[in-house]
């Protein structure tokens, strides 16, 4: 599979990355690449073969529906580059 | 008194226990290592001195009192992935490089509360996606390890120590740190651990908690020890394995007493099985021949030794680089300069978003991210994820059905010796093919050992790899051992650094 630099493009845009055309002339090469290798897949023949869910079968665990944890904002907001009153602060999403 | 850091794990902890010397002594002697040597090995990217010393007081006062855990006052690298409260965590990435957890992972907890001393935070490949630790925002780590010239002196090329847990494996190779926590999520312990002479031991998905790891890909993650000796590493699993409710994929299973089982005797008519799909082409003699002694000395143990088929492995390396980069994309979604350090300002909030994880991500976890989101969009992800989703059961089942006969399964760890930092760069798949012979066991959730039992023509490391059936660590660790001591004594790396 080869893709151009219009899917590079695409694809860094839904990833929220940002792509210069000269960085996109790179990736188109590299991810081709890499997709190409991918390819040998399609050898195996998976008919019937359900797709792996868990590495080590286990049972789902249950719990007591309460709360465990919380009461500490700040500490959930120390690491943010900009916050105030406890909040999150983004730009400005809604006029 | 001998050197302190040369010992093993084990005998640093009983000479504590013993009053032979103190953790404060023992801990000064690798802070001074790592003064002497950090400059040429890059393995460590942040030291917690003051609190490392603390650390180091609060054992020995304990000792005196006659308490203390079965890891009091030994003093150990953490890779730069697992979250230590207070104390910066990168995961020697830009987008993460003031990011301080409020938080312990739980492998780190269990550690600190057995009585082990934090020397500071290790190297690694940034989000661990790499094999040769070149990746990292804080630039390669180097292998304590140098090639040999014909005349037998020492071609200073500097090698890498390889990856992801580079810093770990460099680090406990060259006494910086009496063992270290290191990451596997295609062959991250056991392939750096080859590369530089030390153990890495790669539990089966489930026995370590995941909380408070840095999540590279969540499926295929699993943390686990690099140490000098196999005693070392069933000293380490023992404290760091746990059930933490935290973390759903924690398996509430016992964790036996590894240290104790090491010295009982070996099940008789143990069976090792030997996969013909290893034998890939053009695989170095070097590496056949360190193969082939491997089961020499398994045979005059007493264990049998039998053929056995696993067909899916070739495309186990293809099938990774879907699923981990799918995993990946979506593990990193939450890199947007919003919860974590780095912000990088934009006209609106998508800008701004666009610009942090441009500038706070480099090249192979953009490559990665890419790729994964490439294969998770929309009309793709049944042609990619769900045939390697499907593929994965294959991998899986291949083993199941050989473990019906066999015990566990031996391998070489690499394709071959560490190579020269750049020597392979450019084409992202010629580093993927590192892990070929180390992805299988992380896509089946296996448990998988490296150990030291030789050295190339270059005179640089190789490993064996032993493969068990799941949460059978104490066999793996138990025939290891039995490896380690028919491969005897190995040299060590010659400490260059030092005489600069």
């Amino acid at each position: 599979m080869k893709v151009d630099q219009a899917t590079v493009h695409h694809i860094a845009r839904l990833a929220r990355i940002k792509v210069s055309d000269e960085d996109a002339k790179n990736l188109e090469k590299e991810l081709s690449s890499i997709l190409t290798w991918i390819e040998q897949l399609s050898e195996v023949d998976t008919e019937a073969v359900s797709p792996m869910t868990s590495a080590v079968k286990t049972n789902m665990k249950q719990r007591e529906d309460m709360v465990t944890a919380g009461g500490y904002p700040r500490d959930i907001v120390k690491n943010a580059p900009v916050s105030e009153d406890d909040f999150f602060m983004v730009p400005k999403v809604v006029e | 008194m001998t050197e302190l850091t040369t010992l093993t794990l084990a005998k640093a902890r009983d000479g504590i226990k013993n009053k032979e010397f103190t953790s404060q002594e023992l801990t000064k002697a690798h802070l001074k290592n790592i003064d002497d040597a950090n400059e040429a090995l890059n393995a460590f990217v942040h030291l917690s001195a003051d609190k490392t010393l603390e650390m180091a007081k609060a054992s020995d006062e304990k000792i005196a009192k006659g308490e203390g855990g079965p890891l009091e006052g030994i003093p150990l690298g953490i890779k730069d992935l697992f979250c230590t409260k207070d104390v910066r965590t990168t995961a020697s990435s830009h987008i993460l490089e003031n990011f301080v957890p409020t938080y312990e992972s739980t492998v780190t907890k269990n550690l600190w509360d057995a009585g082990a001393v934090l020397l500071g935070k290790l190297n690694n490949d940034e989000f661990a996606m790499g094999s040769s630790n070149e990746s990292s925002a804080f630039g390669p780590c180097v292998n304590p390890w140098r090639r040999k010239l014909d005349d037998g002196s020492e071609d200073e090329t500097p090698l890498v120590p390889g990856g992801s847990s580079g810093g770990s494996s460099s680090a406990v190779a060259a006494d910086l740190c009496m063992a270290a926590t290191a990451t596997d999520t295609g062959g991250s312990i056991r392939q750096p651990a080859a590369f530089t002479g030390t153990v890495g031991l790669k539990p089966t998905y489930g026995r370590c908690s995941r909380l408070g790891i840095v999540a590279f890909a969540s499926s295929l993650d699993q943390a686990g020890p690099i140490t000098k000796t196999v005693r070392d590493a069933a000293i380490m699993l023992q404290v760091m394995a746990s059930h933490d409710p935290l973390d759903t994929t924690s398996v509430d299973i016992d964790v036996p007493d590894y240290e104790k089982i090491l010295g009982a005797p070996i099940k008789k008519g143990i069976t090792i099985g030997i996969p013909k799909e290893y034998r890939v082409d053009g695989m170095p003699q070097e590496i056949e021949a360190l193969w082939e002694e491997g089961i020499d000395w398994l045979k005059s143990a007493g264990a049998h030794i039998k053929e056995i088929s696993l067909p899916h492995t070739k495309y186990a390396l293809p099938a990774y680089y879907i699923i981990a980069p799918a995993e990946a994309s979506s593990n990193l979604a939450r890199y947007d300069g919003v919860r974590y350090g780095k912000r990088v300002p934009g006209d609106n909030i998508i800008e701004m978003y666009n610009n942090t994880r441009a500038e706070g991500f480099g090249a192979e976890v953009k490559r990665r991210i890419l790729i994964g989101t490439y294969v998770l969009s929309a009309g793709y992800y049944d042609a990619y994820y769900n045939k390697a989703q499907k593929v994965r059961t294959l991998i899986k089942q291949d083993f199941d059905r050989v473990f019906e006969d066999i015990d566990m399964v031996l391998t070489p760890t690499t394709p071959g010796p560490a190579f020269g930092i750049g020597e392979v760069s450019g084409d992202p798949v010629q580093m993927y093919l590192n892990d070929i012979f180390t992805v299988t066991v992380n896509m089946a959730g296996l448990p998988g050992i490296s150990v030291p039992t030789g050295m190339s023509s270059e005179g640089t490391p190789l490993g064996l790899q032993l493969i068990g059936k799941p949460f059978d660590e104490a066999s793996l660790l138990q025939v290891a051992h039995l490896m380690e001591e028919a491969a005897g004594d190995l040299p060590k790396a010659s400490k260059w650094w030092a005489t600069k």
